[in-house]
């Protein structure tokens, strides 16, 4: 249908050992609420240090694929596996893996700062006395510092999601999701978000899986899967998924892949 | 480049860690209900107007013959307080389970699931701390009823508080089993009819049950089958620092039976599915 030139795809970051374990890897994972089926056959990886967008629009399943990856709902079909720790059979090291920015904000509002980040790392069997010291570390990375000790009701939307960043890689996870975290933030606190997870992905080697349906967000370099009622309809590095498309940029590619799946009339 | 990505053994998890863990929960779910003081007054104002105006008016209706453990005759303030300990507790197993099974807590429920602890130490924690909160509920009431007369032994305020914790673990964990099988019971509304009012009247909390019996046999028979019943025995003989073995058995046998069938049913997309994308029926 689509006429794919064969261009050849510029490499903008140098890519993982392909043989290397994957940070996270989805492999033919469905999933069924009753009668409605919300994923279909998804199967991508994401590799360690990496950056990897999955574009989607709002109830395209990219919630239902982040309950599935955080064990809030058991798989139905499929597997999945973080550095090669299958999250149904060995949950506990596969989470130890794991730091995750859900959409709706988690934090507790009436606690401070600090007491939420003390909370997080108790979960993870951090001590009292390590979880402190990392708490302090991290507020300072996000400029928090000297709000430590306020109500987190206080805080900016923007800081809320810092706060929630910072506590997300509190006990040093190697394996990041985010779940469009910049939904409802002013342009200057996305930018500061996009990146400080950047610099993650380029300084400390965390993989990251960013769920989002704001193009502007994805840049050259990253790995791009785009997720459509469902089902993957493209998957690679951003520019070859753009070329194959016969599109010039994500936006057109994003349209002309979904557009062309909308019109059969949806079947099951 | 690709340095870190050898994939480690599995560590399993030390005591410490589980620990850890757990004094955390606990110490967040204090810290939140400090918080929330229209909870605590409610938690509180409750159990008070049964207290000041029910038994008042009740005491000259109802003459209550020594019983164990009592060992001289007692105002019938005296006698409803445990079962009025045992309320609160039961208020605030269901209130807590709730809203871990339905949507209001779902966002610390997500904090919470995604520790790498294994889930049913987790919820076992989480119970825990409901019930450390219900402690916290039923000393502030024992302090204002005492103002008013029920003045156990000071020994009795020690001996009370294991059968407060395994009271409290015991309908903590009934009130997350039925929030995770019966989808009727939601709502709060629901639970207060089908749940808490049955058990807290079926039960010797109001009435010595051997009155119970003079007037109905067979109302007799459900009220000695109602686990709440033995956890409102085993409260009124552990505040006199005496043990009741059979409420003992029945409760920790309850608890168990509860708390396994309770962590095995638990499904937190039961709270989410329903606020999936796309409007889905549930």
């Amino acid at each position: 249908m689509t006429s794919p030139a064969p261009v050849p795809e510029p490499r903008q970051t140098p890519r993982p050992d392909p043989a290397a374990v994957p940070a996270l890897s989805i492999d033919g994972v469905s999933h069924a609420y009753g009668q409605r089926r919300a994923l279909t056959d998804v199967s991508f990886n994401v590799q360690p240090a990496s950056f990897t967008a999955l574009l989607g629009l709002n109830g395209a399943g990219k919630s239902t694929l982040f309950s599935l990856i955080t064990r809030l709902f058991g798989i139905q079909t499929g597997r999945i596996g973080i550095f090669g720790h299958d999250i149904s059979k060995s949950p506990g090291e596969a989470l130890r893996l794991l730091g995750v920015v859900f959409q709706p904000r988690t934090l507790d509002l009436d606690l401070s700062l600090t007491q939420n980040l003390l909370y997080h790392a108790a979960l993870h069997g951090i001590i009292r006395r390590e979880a402190a010291a990392r708490s302090a570390e991290l507020l300072a990375r996000i400029g928090l510092s000297e709000r430590a000790g306020s109500k987190v009701r206080d805080l900016s939307g923007g800081q809320m999601r810092r706060l929630e960043i910072a506590r997300a890689l509190l006990h040093r996870p190697r394996l990041l999701l985010l779940d469009e975290p910049t939904v409802g933030l002013d342009v200057k606190a996305r930018a500061d978000i996009i990146s400080h997870v950047r610099q993650l992905v380029t300084e400390q080697g965390i993989g990251v899986l960013w769920a989002t349906h704001l193009f502007d967000e994805i840049m050259p370099g990253d790995d791009l899967v785009v997720l459509h009622q469902g089902k993957v309809l493209a998957q690679g590095p951003m520019n070859r998924v753009v070329t194959e498309a016969g599109a010039q940029d994500v936006n057109t590619a994003f349209m002309r892949l979904t557009g062309a799946q909308v019109m059969p009339g949806g079947g099951a | 480049m690709s340095s870190i990505t050898t994939r480690e053994a599995p560590r399993g998890f030390s005591l410490q860690e589980y620990m850890t863990c757990l004094t955390g929960i606990v110490w967040r779910e204090g810290l939140r209900f400090l918080h929330q003081r229209e909870r605590f007054v409610s938690a509180l104002v409750r159990p008070l107007v049964w207290l000041f105006i029910f038994a008042a008016g009740f005491r000259q209706v109802l003459g209550i013959s020594i019983i164990p453990p009592y060992e001289t005759y007692i105002l019938y303030e005296v006698f409803i307080a445990p079962g009025l300990m045992a309320m609160i507790q039961l208020f605030n197993g269901m209130q807590s389970s709730l809203s871990m099974v339905y949507d209001r807590e779902m966002g610390n429920m997500r904090t919470l699931l995604v520790s790498p602890l294994p889930r049913g130490f987790l919820l076992f924690c989480k119970l825990l701390a409901g019930t450390a909160v219900s402690l916290l509920q039923v000393y502030a009431f024992l302090i204002i009823a005492w103002f008013w007369d029920i003045t156990p032994p000071p020994i009795g305020y020690l001996t009370v508080l294991p059968a407060l914790i395994l009271s409290g673990l015991m309908l903590g964990s009934l009130g997350m089993l039925i929030s995770s099988g019966i989808k009727q019971l939601e709502n709060f509304a629901g639970v207060m009819n089908f749940v808490i009012f049955p058990m807290f009247f079926a039960s010797s909390a109001l009435y010595p049950l051997w009155r119970v019996r003079e007037g109905s046999p067979y109302l007799y028979y459900i009220c000695q089958a109602n686990p709440f019943t033995h956890a409102v025995e085993l409260i009124r003989f552990a505040l006199y620092g005496q043990i009741n073995w059979i409420s003992l058995a029945v409760v920790g046998a309850c608890t168990i039976v509860f708390m396994t069938a309770a962590i095995f049913a638990y499904d937190p997309s039961r709270g989410l599915a329903r606020r999936g994308p796309a409007g889905g029926e549930g």
